[in-house]
């Protein structure tokens, strides 16, 4: 309650019509790109809570990490992320992200996903169907109206942290933000 | 002074109601989209709320060439609209505005040429420079029939070649050249960018075309300038072949049931490649369109 009079009303307000409609950028990794066609077409329909498909990361507010990150997608993701516009958020997708999985011993997979970017939420499952991942959208939604997804900010913040991570598997990373 | 000033407001609520009633179009057609792939489909007024988020986001630019380019894209359409007899809304009706109609979209398409230049993104040079062949493509067909219809009623001003049509339903070019209004409404899904001919946005193709590098308030920007398109081609059409109409909202509802019938049209087919739409409407419609000119003037 104290938060959400921080915010201020013209906040507030963004932050609702945010909530209501949100793009998704369509960028999938490993097997949970396959939980996605059923989502977003006529059984589960996605498009009925305001969420739709963006073509690039520009338009995009919402990265959806679908399953395991090799270092080589680790990369593409980060330039993505950082190319999106803010507000943006992440959305990690079965245990994978979690604690690697089932990858848990691999050597070029990375087996945290908030070390490298902020996570807003995590699906868990190997790999979560539709149903979770249409209530894990439900929840994102709820966290943004409230105020509370603030990944971004995060990132600025903690921004020496996360390049720490993301340059001790990378080597270097060309920055844009 | 105060004749200024009611002018001005004039032009100002013309362009708010445009962009509002473009918006709850789009709305419309997604949910009639949905419907046909049997899904329930988003809010009506989903675009709305797409436009306040977009607004709301932050946003980068690529320069000052982009930024002029977004608002010369925005601007063009703006000024066009102001030339378009909407129901009661007549603000010219000189003689040539409809020639003057199809210059000034024209420049709406450069603007966004012009800012896909800024943005420097070949994917972007790839959806203009489609959009721009395309335009090449539907302008000749249309030109040749309006210039029939122009023949016909001796004036190429759109009041009045709406004006020509009062007096009862039979006296519509939908019913006096029903084969002309078919060819402009296949046109007018071209014009639009609806499924067989949207090879300029084709988003699994080339990401959106001409709106790629466009983020938060430059994309808003783009859906308002997009919104006001869709009422000017409507507009122009409801205008040309269905009568006009003497008030608003009885144009509305004529405008309505047009977007209706091209959203239905346009979701049934898959994508036309650039150069096959542009043969398409190189070939029949413009042979027809000539036929159909010859007949209207002997």
């Amino acid at each position: 309650m104290k938060e959400k009079f921080k915010r201020g009303k013209w906040k507030e307000f963004l932050d609702w019509a945010q909530n209501k409609s949100l793009s998704m950028l369509h960028y999938c990794t490993g097997c949970g790109a396959i939980e996605l066609p059923p989502t977003m077409t006529s059984r589960y329909d996605m498009s009925r809570f305001g969420i739709g498909q963006a073509a690039t990361p520009r338009q995009a507010d919402l990265l959806l990490v679908t399953g395991y990150l090799s270092t080589k997608t680790l990369r593409r993701i980060i330039y993505t992320y950082e190319q999106m516009q803010e507000p943006k958020f992440v959305v990690g997708f079965g245990s994978c992200t979690i604690n690697g999985g089932m990858y848990w011993d691999s050597y070029n997979t990375i087996k945290q996903l908030d070390k490298y970017l902020p996570v807003e939420l995590y699906i868990a499952g190997c790999m979560p169907r539709p149903e979770a991942i249409l209530d894990g959208f439900l929840e994102l939604k709820q966290k943004i109206d409230s105020g509370e997804a603030k990944g971004y900010e995060e990132y600025e913040e903690n921004i020496e942290f996360y390049h720490k991570n993301q340059e001790e598997v990378l080597g270097e990373v060309q920055r844009t933000q | 002074m105060i004749n200024i000033l009611t002018t001005a407001l004039h032009f100002i609520g013309i362009t708010i109601f445009s962009a509002a009633l473009g918006l709850f179009f789009m709305g419309i057609a997604r949910k009639i989209v949905a419907r046909i792939q049997k899904r329930y489909g988003p809010p009506i007024y989903q675009p709305y709320l797409d436009v306040i988020k977009l607004f709301g986001k932050k946003a980068i630019t690529h320069g000052f060439i982009f930024d002029f380019g977004t608002i010369m894209a925005f601007g063009g359409v703006i000024a066009t609209l102001f030339f378009v007899p909407l129901g009661a809304w007549t603000l010219y009706s000189l003689n040539g505005t409809v020639v003057l109609i199809i210059y000034l979209l024209a420049i709406a398409s450069l603007g966004m040429a012009m800012g896909t230049v800024g943005s420097g993104n070949p994917q972007a040079s790839i959806g203009i420079s489609r959009a721009l062949t395309q335009m090449l493509g539907y302008e000749l067909p249309y030109l040749v029939i309006l210039f029939g219809l122009i023949y016909k009623y001796q004036t190429s001003s759109v009041f009045g070649l709406a004006q020509a049509q009062a007096g009862g339903i039979m006296n519509w070019n939908l019913f006096t050249y029903p084969v002309a209004t078919v060819l402009a409404f296949v046109i007018l899904i071209g014009m639009t960018g609806k499924k067989p001919f949207d090879a300029m946005i084709a988003p699994s193709e080339i990401g959106s075309g001409p709106v790629v590098e466009s983020g938060g308030k430059y994309l808003g920007m783009m859906m308002l300038q997009k919104s006001i398109t869709i009422i000017v081609e409507l507009a122009l059409f409801v205008n040309l072949f269905l009568g006009g109409a003497d008030n608003i909202l009885s144009f509305s509802i004529k405008m309505l049931i047009v977007w209706i019938l091209a959203t239905m049209v346009g979701s049934l087919f898959p994508r036309f490649k650039i150069e096959e739409g542009v043969k398409f409407f190189w070939k029949w419609p413009l042979i027809i369109a000539i036929i159909q000119v010859l007949f209207i003037i002997y």
